[in-house]
């Protein structure tokens, strides 16, 4: 004799939630949350796919080839690079240029952030706002804004010079001048982003910390560097790093106003690639140009990982 | 100390607090002198390009006077020139176009992702915030050459659009991270207040996650908004026809005709293209400064 | 060690009065600590001492030398902060002797005297340990040595224990008391809480408003309140204060409290009071002299009885409240002897210790 077993049939007992099928609705849940976050993150990813990674490995791909694409030749573009002297130079350049000019940058924003520290509180806007603003104006612009200041015939710069009796500066048409040049206007555009990253910066040590320390006997200088400096460390350093990848790899100022010149002196990494691939149609030598700034970004990026993770943990 | 008891404690007393006093003044002062200085090194390019926008040619062709000031008259005719004669409002229109349509994607594709990444733990989320990251840190003039290319091969080279679709590079990765902060810094509570509520994540977002964190939203836009407006090395490297090009390129490299520079009208242009940034700059100040210092101190 | 005196000391933010005109002596040693409620002056006056707050108007002097114009650091002072401002990124030992490497002391006596100072304090095991391993208590008694170390002339105290739960304070209370005892240097300590305050002063200054209200032993402070404030500010529970009018009754006074219930006026008061009778008046009573019956030999006080509102037993002494007119008065009574809520007892009031104030002045009387 065989008990009839109705097998449980849940879609016909209303009202009845049994375990099994309240157990699937809450893994679905579960699984949609994340499908739902991963498909949200999708164009993302095909951003970061399809522009950044796919471009970056490309270049690596294109640096291989020859002028007209046709041939695969291996490092022979690199090697031909390394064989050229203008080349070690525009290393020397792209080196010299972004180690400067990141010290100097660095150096003025800690100075002037505490400089507009030490102000009442009232004033440190308007001051914080005026400082600013060579970052707000599009590179670019405020670049032939400087290209003028130091034109050979119409100089402001050389009229002023002149007219305390000092002789006119060749800014753009010595080489050694026109690298300086080119460091100015850069550590002019770059200061206001340190100003405001120490300023924000100084502003979370806490106050008690330099009373603790006044009444230790500490000095200004003392309290700076005992105190603040400790405290601000990990920040200098993600700022440094940071702007020294961007340092390096900048375009803007070297083309507009010396196009690399004279006599290439002046030429970054960029640049000179820019005239190697694009101006003179040389694809794959251009790509292989800019691709010897990945050691130096790579690194600076690895760093700058380990800091801003540190970071975090300081904080949370 | 021992010494100060010894002597008149009234008189000594005076002369010490009015040095004490002076020299927190003096140190306020010398504060003040060297601010002005900084602040005179970074106001005096914009100044003098606003000079020369405002001068004649005729005065800058006579090298003689100080170029520092002008002298025979305020004039408005570089602008006029520049408007009219050149194209110049092209560059602008499309400049607008390419930075609204930017924008506007960086914000849709950035928002999305930060709310996922920042809220919603899932498999790899760690990963892909660093990954995120790590690509900001590949610059634009690393990419520009392979871009050439592919950009070629879809036929958008000397297209603005080309712009619209190279331009997001720039500006979502940081977008995503500096929001990633501002959604991570939303309580916890609030998500499951409205899941009590009934939302379902799409009501979430936009009901109460983006209005709460509205100011990293503006904070990035402005952050795209700017880094689009001034891009160069793209729209030098892919436009070459003038009804293409760009605000940047175009003036600094199209303006100039044969080989005479007119500055007079070069730097209205600049002063003009250079606007919207500072027009922005100057009424949110502090979402834009915001959206700088979140990057760093948010981790 | 030294004194340390202030003199008509006025503190002012633009026209905001934060202290007007104290005066206070602290001879050589002597444990004062500063109360009163948020906002009294007390924290502003404490680092006026130190130097981190500009003198407005008036003098202090320490060791008998004016510091008006003193930097912290030349006055000798030594500084326990609420936060502790423990430095982050320097080890407990870095900590405690970073004034004294400031101070160019030799490597030898540094060594002694943080080691001395870990010892007092018993946080020798720590002295390698950064801050953000510590719990509070450590790091509170590291600031301590860090004060200790400097051996200076006075130490100021800025409510440290505020941020501790209440077990640990009760304990940290305890050391510090141990270590003055120990060290014996002139102390300024401030606080809101005032059984903090009686536990640890040789004497209190209690400030409301930016003046001082009165300054005296605890025993003087408990006993003789001088002002409306101090009688309800000092003790735990506070003075019971009762709206009551003076009456005089034959040779003698009577205080009344309601249409039902009054006292006699003790003889020894009889003569202070008698000019403000028929005047409405505060009367004082701390809680613990408002007392269970205990039996009817010892005839210390007046008997009353009334209904209970709340009864809060606490293990060794039951609280009762009752209302009088509206007022809600406290007593102490023996857990046996308390009845329920809402039941009649009968109470005995001790008016041997009564206090009037008159409200206005807010004296007493």
């Amino acid at each position: 004799m065989a008990d009839t077993v109705q097998p449980w049939n849940t879609a016909s007992l209303p009202g009845v939630a049994s375990a099994p099928a309240k157990r699937n609705g809450f893994q679905l849940f579960m699984r949609q949350r994340s499908t739902i976050a991963l498909m949200m993150c999708t164009p993302l990813i095909l951003i970061i796919v399809c522009l950044i990674i796919y471009p970056a490995f490309y270049s690596i791909y294109l640096s291989m080839l020859n002028k007209a694409q046709t041939r695969f030749i291996g490092l022979s573009n690199f090697a031909f690079l390394m064989s050229r002297d203008t080349f070690w130079m525009v290393a020397e350049q792209s080196t010299i240029f972004a180690l400067s000019a990141v010290f100097f940058k660095a150096l003025i924003g800690l100075i002037t952030a505490h400089l507009v520290n030490n102000l009442p509180v009232k004033g440190q806007r308007k001051w914080r706002g005026m400082l600013l603003v060579p970052w707000v104006i599009p590179l670019a612009l405020s670049t032939l804004g400087w290209w003028w200041m130091f034109d050979p015939t119409n100089s402001a710069f050389n009229y002023t010079l002149r007219s305390f009796g000092f002789e006119g500066i060749p800014w753009l048409s010595d080489p050694y001048w026109a690298r300086f040049s080119v460091i100015l206007v850069n550590v002019w555009y770059g200061a206001p982003f340190f100003l405001i990253m120490y300023l924000a910066a100084l502003k979370s040590v806490p106050e008690q910390l330099y009373e603790a320390a006044e009444i230790d006997g500490a000095s200004a200088w003392q309290k700076f560097i005992h105190i603040t400096l400790p405290m601000m460390h990990n920040i200098i350093a993600i700022t440094v790093l940071f702007s020294l990848i961007v340092t390096f790899a900048n375009f803007d100022i070297v083309q507009i106003m010396t196009a690399g010149g004279p006599r290439n002196m002046t030429h970054m990494f960029a640049t000179y690639s820019f005239l190697l691939g694009i101006r003179s149609g040389d694809l794959p030598l251009g790509a292989a140009t800019s691709l010897f700034m990945l050691p130096i970004l790579a690194i600076a990026a690895v760093f700058i990982l380990r800091g801003v993770r540190k970071r975090g943990r300081e904080i949370g | 100390m021992s010494t100060l008891a010894a002597v008149a404690p009234t008189t000594k007393r005076v002369s010490i607090g009015a040095s004490l006093r002076r020299n927190r003044r003096w140190a306020l002062i010398v504060s003040y002198i060297f601010l002005i200085m900084f602040a005179v090194f970074f106001l005096l390019p914009p100044y003098y390009m606003v000079v020369t926008a405002l001068k004649s040619d005729a005065e800058m062709a006579r090298m003689a006077t100080n170029p520092w000031f002008i002298f025979d008259g305020v004039t408005l005719d570089q602008f006029r020139i520049l408007l009219g004669q050149t194209d110049f409002l092209i560059f602008f229109k499309n400049t607008a176009i390419v930075t609204v349509c930017v924008v506007a994607i960086t914000m849709v594709v950035s928002i999305l992702a930060a709310f996922a990444l920042g809220r919603m733990k899932f498999w790899g989320s760690g990963m892909l915030a660093t990954g995120i990251f790590l690509t900001y840190l590949v610059p634009d003039t690393l990419l520009f050459i392979p871009m050439f290319q592919i950009v070629k091969s879809i036929g958008l080279l000397n297209s603005y659009w080309g712009m619209v679709l190279v331009y997001p590079t720039l500006t979502v990765p940081f977008c995503t991270w500096i929001m990633i902060g501002y959604f991570q810094s939303i309580p916890k509570e609030l998500d499951e207040a409205a899941l009590i509520d009934g939302a379902g994540h799409m009501q979430m977002l936009l009901k109460i996650f983006i209005p709460v964190a509205l100011p990293g939203i503006i904070a990035a836009m402005i952050f795209a908004f700017t880094v689009s407006w001034a891009a160069f090395v793209y729209p030098m490297a892919f436009l070459y026809s003038s009804d293409q090009q760009v605000l940047t390129v175009g003036t600094v490299t199209s303006l100039i005709r044969g080989d005479v520079y007119k500055w007079g009208m070069l730097m209205a242009g600049a002063l003009v293209a250079a606007a919207p940034p500072l027009v922005i700059y100057a009424f949110l100040m502090d979402y834009y400064i915001a959206g700088l210092t979140a990057g760093a101190t948010k981790g | 060690m030294a004194d340390v005196t202030l003199r008509n000391v006025v503190k002012k933010y633009d026209d905001v009065v934060a202290v007007s005109s104290i005066n206070l002596d602290i001879p050589n040693q002597e444990f004062v600590v500063l109360v009163g409620p948020s906002g009294c002056g007390k924290s502003t006056t404490l680092r006026m001492i130190a130097g981190l707050e500009e003198i407005t108007g008036g003098e202090i002097s320490i060791g008998g030398a004016v510091v008006n114009d003193l930097p912290p650091k030349d006055r000798d002072i030594a500084m326990v902060f609420q936060n502790y401002a423990l430095y982050p990124h320097m080890t407990v030992a870095e900590n405690m002797s970073f004034g004294l490497k400031l101070r160019k002391f030799p490597k030898a006596e540094i060594k002694a005297r943080v080691d001395n100072a870990a010892r007092i304090l018993d946080i020798t095991e720590l002295l390698a340990r950064r801050p953000k391993q510590l719990s509070g208590g450590q790091r509170q008694r590291v600031a301590m040595g860090r004060a200790i170390v400097r051996n200076p002339k006075v130490f100021l105290f800025d409510e440290p224990l505020s941020n501790l739960d209440a077990k640990l304070r009760v304990q940290m209370r305890t050391e510090i008391k141990r270590v003055h005892q120990k060290v014996k240097t002139t102390t300024v300590y401030v606080t809101h809480d005032q059984v903090e305050a009686m536990t640890l002063a040789d004497r209190v200054v209690v400030m409301n408003g930016g003046k001082i209200e009165q300054i005296g032993t605890p025993s003087d402070l408990y006993h003789h309140p001088k002002t409306r404030f101090v009688a309800g500010f000092i003790g735990s529970p506070g003075m019971n204060l009762m709206p009551a009018k003076l009456e005089s009754n034959g040779s003698g006074l009577k205080i009344r409290l309601s249409d039902t219930l009054s006292f006699n006026v003790p003889e020894s008061r009889a003569a202070r009071y008698r000019g403000y009778s028929g005047k409405d008046l505060l009367l004082g009573l701390r809680p613990e002299h408002i007392t269970e019956t205990r039996g009817l030999e010892n005839g210390v006080g007046q008997e009353f009885s009334i209904a209970l509102d709340v009864v809060e037993p606490m293990g060794m002494e039951t609280m009762v409240f009752f209302r009088i007119d509206g007022t809600e008065v406290c007593g102490r009574v023996e857990p046996t002897a308390a009845k329920r809520s809402g039941e009649i007892m009968q109470l005995r009031a001790n008016l041997d210790h009564m206090h009037l104030i008159d409200p206005a002045t807010n004296e007493v009387i």
